[in-house]
């Protein structure tokens, strides 16, 4: 892997929530890394981490109540330590976020042209001209019918996929080097989410930025990713290129949610179950495998103490060793210890 | 043989507005749908946000006013009709929602949220009603010690399961589900679904499967119904909506779902943009000059398609 590559890295990032004055850690102990071209969705179910993960990235937490240790490199410097102002320059500039919720993301009294308008007065010095010229630009990129008007309309005007394309050039507006889509279309219709994932992956062509995709859909990061985490209680459990995930996914949580995904193509009666139910922040076990609960039948020996990740094949890791050892409870055998 | 017929459902909601407030216009929410439900089958009704599928299912139910067309249960008219406690109707028809935790009275306990159709209904004596609780706990796979909790000391799944155990309590012969599990997690959701379908074989049951996520209807139902502006778009069995879709909006639909493969992506993304073109040249052999969805038309014994009479001649 060439360093000069890669936009971010974050290592051993661990974010804690204080309950009663512990300290949780949601995102607990996270290495990865984001490179130039690439879309690299993190995966996971509610509750995962996901979203703390991309929170801790731009510094959106309630600073009283959150506590984040690790290092998140940008361009050399540390973000997770650096001070509110200079965080303020980082983000919408060099960062862009998207938010699951369009309506809630957008001010609902301001008009559309002047809430893009907003991040170039704050991050460039361009003139009023300029600026304005540039909003239609932007609308236009995002594939926004008759920008003109649009520009001087409010948020409630618009639907629900016209207002994820003005958050989508929001983002986009100076030109960010990397773009953070929280759940981007996990409130809009598949055909709406298929225009919007399109435009997602034209844009990250277009303008070389790297970006991240945080979802819960499957589907979404067959279509979309290059690279896939998948995240489970805080972790990252497995990573891989998406075709190689897809093709041989290894560790049993992987192997679990993808065959308990009701599919178009295949007629099977029963769903894959998943035994038992997410550990909950307070009381996870912060030692051995967290997915061990689950899959009571396979035997402990078979799980790390410490479970670490291992590269199983080039860019494929995998945490702990149960995987070596996993089958379904429906199934016979397996590797045997 | 069906059992319940729909026929013509409209639903209409009137926009009041002028000097006197008065019934300006209407919005057509649910505009003309028939259906029948057989014993023991389940049907799918998917459509996009705004498409009038949780108006038909809350319509069927009772809770919206049916503007026109009839509902005839048992070879009984039952539109509009008052019903009290001793109704068959409302017994036979339950019905499950999309948010379990709003669904569920906070200050009950378990045991009362599922007693109250038991005593709605059913008359049982204390002892018999308790029996009943228990039974319908381990039906929906949940101890004894539940009885007494409240509804936020469960989880997601198990809050749905509370829901499906009331909805099941009386007996019912539909039960109604919108999206019963687009509010749940991928784990969860198959254990629901497993369970669905466990209770469907064991009970004879009949739902009405409203969901706008085709992986899942196609999962669960033999009858798929897809809906627009308030009417049917293509009707038929599952074979027939997912291999042979013959209307542009299906077909639109399908294409645009993503597939958990990621192998032949920009093969797929043609697909969409040629299904795309065709949605913007063809419109007219779909929708009239109002937009308005045309009629469904039989092109085999399960299949039907709503397209103009003159595109039917040359199928």
């Amino acid at each position: 892997m060439n360093n000069l590559d890669q936009l971010l890295t974050i290592k051993d990032l661990h974010t804690g929530f204080r309950i009663k004055d512990t300290y949780y850690d949601a995102v607990d102990g996270v290495s990865v890394s984001l490179r130039k071209n690439e879309i690299l969705a993190v995966v996971g179910e509610s509750g995962c981490g996901k979203s703390t993960l991309a929170t801790s990235i731009i510094g959106l937490y309630d600073h009283n109540k959150t506590r984040v240790q690790g290092e998140i490199l940008y361009k050399g410097k540390n973000l997770a330590l650096l001070e509110e102002e200079k965080l303020n320059s980082v983000r919408g500039e060099e960062i862009g976020m998207i938010f699951q919720d369009p309506l809630s993301a957008l001010n609902p009294l301001m008009r559309i042209g002047e809430q893009i308008e907003e991040g170039l007065i704050y991050h460039t010095k361009m003139s009023k001209q300029e600026r304005t010229s540039r909003v239609l630009e932007l609308l236009k990129q995002v594939g926004i019918p008759n920008p003109e008007r649009i520009s001087r309309q409010f948020p409630h005007q618009l639907s629900g996929g016209m207002r994820q394309r003005v958050i989508i050039a929001i983002a986009i507006s100076c030109k960010p080097n990397i773009i953070i889509a929280d759940e981007p279309t996990t409130a809009l219709d598949v055909t709406i989410q298929a225009q919007i994932l399109d435009l997602l992956k034209e844009l990250q062509k277009e303008t070389g930025a790297g970006i991240i995709l945080i979802t819960h859909d499957l589907g979404v990061v067959a279509e979309t990713a290059d690279r896939v985490a998948v995240m489970y209680a805080g972790q990252i459990i497995e990573e891989a290129p998406v075709d190689e995930l897809f093709a041989n996914p290894r560790h049993p949580y992987t192997r679990s949610l993808l065959n308990s995904i009701p599919q178009m193509n295949s007629e099977n009666e029963k769903l894959q179950v998943i035994q038992g139910m997410v550990p909950s922040l307070v009381k996870l076990p912060r030692i051995g495998c967290r997915f061990a609960d689950r899959i009571p039948w396979i035997p402990k020996e078979a799980h790390e103490e410490n479970p670490t990740l291992h590269e199983v094949s080039p860019g494929h890791l995998v945490r702990c060793t149960c995987w070596q050892h996993f089958h379904f409870e429906s199934e016979k055998g397996g590797n045997s210890l | 043989m069906s059992f319940m017929q729909i026929n013509d459902l409209k639903v209409h909601y009137p926009i009041r507005g002028g000097f006197f407030n008065t019934v300006v216009d209407n919005v057509p929410a649910v505009d003309g749908i028939s259906l029948e439900f057989e014993k023991g089958k389940a049907y799918g009704l998917v459509g996009e946000s705004g498409c009038g599928k949780s108006t038909t299912g809350k319509s069927i139910i009772g809770l919206e006013k049916i503007t026109s067309g009839s509902i005839i249960y048992e070879g009984e008219n039952v539109t509009n009709k008052v019903r009290g406690r001793n109704s068959a109707y409302n017994r036979d028809i339950q019905m499950i929602f999309q948010d379990a935790h709003s669904s569920l009275n906070p200050r009950k306990r378990v045991q009362d949220i599922i007693a109250e159709p038991i005593r709605n209904f059913l008359k049982l004596s204390p002892g018999e009603e308790r029996k009943r609780i228990n039974e319908l706990l381990a039906i929906v796979g949940m101890s004894e010690e539940a009885r007494l909790k409240y509804p936020h000391e469960f989880s997601g799944g198990q809050k749905q399961r509370i829901g499906i155990a009331r909805a099941i309590a009386s007996n019912p012969k539909l039960i109604i589900a919108d999206e019963p599990v687009s509010a749940l997690d991928l784990s969860v959701q198959a254990q629901v679904l497993n369970f669905l379908k466990d209770i469907q074989d064991e009970f004879g049951l009949s739902y009405l499967f409203i969901s706008h996520d085709l992986g899942v209807v196609k999962h669960m139902c033999d009858n798929i119904s897809i809906m627009y502006k308030g009417r049917f778009v293509e009707s038929g069995n599952r074979k027939d909506i997912y291999t042979n879709p013959q209307h542009i909006y299906t077909k639109r639909l399908l294409s645009a779902i993503p597939e958990v493969n990621p192998t032949n992506r920009e093969e797929r993304k043609e697909i969409r943009r040629a299904v795309e073109v065709d949605y913007l040249t063809n419109h007219h052999d779909y929708y009239d000059e109002n937009g308005r969805v045309f009629d469904l038309q039989t092109i085999s014994e399960t299949h039907q398609v709503a397209t103009s009479a003159q595109k039917k001649g040359g199928i």
